[in-house]
């Protein structure tokens, strides 16, 4: 019995799992044939995961979507860079350490991590600040379990997430124009991080993350625009004050620290009332929907938020 | 009437009259070719956006290589004067075509969008600028327009500057990023302005020291 439950689009959209599996298949064994000879590499394995409830109803994006068009800076300004670039990338072996204002700070091992862990499926929404969204089964835990075994201090209000930096395996961070300031560093408010909804990602489909969705462990916060997810962290640590986060340093008119999806308050450059779907298929898939508040997520979390001004604090 | 190179020669591309309208086809090939794959579900996950992006390249290619004529001829002395309104009508073909998938098939006909985008938004109002500013080029980009506004005419396509100075405004706007290819092609449009004025200066103070 799911003590949380959360929109979920339906059990018959999702492709059948012997259909992803044998794509997955075709798709590890051409991988390996290019990759032959690199070294370790973290192959698909099936994860343990138990399913939640079923709610909501939209159409989950093909994997072959969602592990090849993405952004993940650190391989490449392109959205087929992660899936083309990241080859190189070892999420094994990987530490995460919990810090700070904890009573237990620990640096964990991911697969002891992993095993500690009960990883739930959650099918949530995503949506790019860019305007575009998926709909992605994570596999994965929530955050506030990890963080309650760390038992954050009174004092901590934040927490701050930093990801790897890594530039002879990650393309993307060998300096340039289009390189952003390294590591990627993002940040929750401590309720937000609490939140039942706030998910440690550790695989997708069912399977081991890949390395271009964030191997071997990222953020999910499936009401703020995707880039809050941090991917491939090292490092989680409880603060007082609030964390710089990369976007917002790169451009603070543009990206702010809540950065929750809100329909009303456009980017600059372009408006964020609807969305294009991916893999709707085609030029004339009708493509487009509207924009939900909080991404359709506001019955669990617009109370967080109370009477905030989230046109100023966006 | 073909011009002349500074060897003398008359350079055309191919030996037929229809030359530019066949050139004209060939320089619309990469909109057929992403057309087809869009409509036929081969241009990926987020197919709108790779062809609205696409076509706004290729009319940033085509304003570039029009306004390369000019210099490479001063420069090098090859002539391609004979093509110079054919690569203006091909970027006006493009931005015309970027714009009305962003219309149609992105915002798809959203008129609260469109307005707030043209009326708010810098990014869209420098892009959309530069298009409004490339019809009266485009219309009059015809021999009928040369003898009927006489040295108007020169003075009109003047507005191409002002286009270029737009386009790499707004190329920029396009990427989260500044990135190799937003700045190389900016800075290249914005460089056949700066040659140009810097042509102008020298030449006024050549005339003033005479």
């Amino acid at each position: 019995m799911a003590r949380w439950s959360y929109p979920r689009p339906s059990a018959s959209e999702i492709t059948p799992r012997g259909l992803w599996l044998s794509r997955r298949r075709l798709l590890a064994g051409a991988t390996l044939g290019v990759a032959a000879g690199v070294g370790p590499r973290a192959f698909a394995e099936a994860l343990h995961t138990r399913p939640g409830p079923f709610q909501a109803a939209e159409k989950t994006t093909a994997l072959q979507d969602v592990t090849h068009y993405n952004n993940f800076y650190e391989f490449g300004l392109d959205k087929t860079d992660p899936s083309t670039r990241s080859g190189q990338f070892r999420p094994r072996p990987w530490t995460l350490s919990v810090e700070g204002l904890v009573a237990h700070p620990r640096v964990w091992d991911i697969d002891a991590l992993i095993a500690a862990m009960p990883l739930e499926e959650r099918l949530y929404r995503m949506r790019c600040v860019e305007a575009w969204s998926m709909v992605i089964p994570w596999d994965g835990f929530p955050l506030a379990s990890l963080l309650a075994l760390a038992e954050p201090l009174g004092s901590a209000r934040y927490v701050a997430f930093e990801s790897v930096v890594r530039p002879a395996e990650m393309p993307g961070q060998t300096g340039g124009l289009d390189s952003l300031a390294w590591p990627y560093v993002e940040g929750l408010r401590l309720d937000e991080a609490m939140h039942p909804l706030t998910l440690l990602a550790v695989g997708l489909y069912g399977e081991t993350l890949p390395n271009q969705n964030g191997a071997p462990v990222r953020l999910v916060v499936p009401w703020k625009y995707g880039f809050k997810g941090i991917k491939s962290i090292t490092r989680i640590r409880l603060v007082e004050k609030m964390p710089p986060t990369t976007w917002n340093q790169m451009n603070p008119a543009e990206y702010g620290f809540f950065a929750n999806v809100n329909p009303d308050v456009d980017h600059p450059r372009w408006s964020q009332a609807s969305e294009r779907v991916i893999g709707a298929g085609g030029f004339f898939g009708g493509g487009r929907k509207k924009t939900l508040m909080f991404n359709g997520y506001g019955a669990q979390v617009a109370g967080l938020y109370g009477t905030m001004n989230l046109s100023r604090f966006y | 009437m073909p011009r002349l190179t500074k060897a003398g020669r008359t350079r055309t591309l191919l030996p037929w009259r229809g030359e530019t309208m066949v050139l004209m086809a060939v320089g619309l090939l990469p909109a057929a070719l992403y057309f087809w794959y869009g409509a036929h579900d081969r241009l990926g996950p987020d197919p709108v956006n790779v062809f609205e992006r696409w076509l706004g390249l290729w009319a940033v290619r085509f304003l570039l290589a029009a306004l390369l004529v000019t210099p490479l001829r001063v420069v090098s002395g090859i002539s391609l004067l004979r093509y110079r309104r054919m690569l203006g009508l091909l970027a006006f073909w493009y931005a015309l075509m970027h714009v009305s998938v962003y219309v149609a098939l992105d915002q798809q006909g959203n008129l609260a969008v469109l307005w707030r985008d043209i009326t708010h938004r810098p990014f869209l109002m420098l892009g959309f600028a530069a298009f409004v500013l490339l019809v009266p080029l485009a219309l009059t980009s015809n021999d009928w327009s040369i003898r009927k506004l006489g040295r108007r005419w020169g003075r009109l396509h003047q507005l191409v500057y002002g286009v270029a100075v737009l386009v790499a405004v707004h190329f920029l706007l396009a990427f989260k990023t500044y990135n190799a290819t937003s700045v190389s092609y900016a800075a290249a449009l914005t460089g056949m302005v700066l040659w140009r004025v810097i042509f102008l200066v020298r030449a006024r103070i050549r005339r003033a020291g005479s």
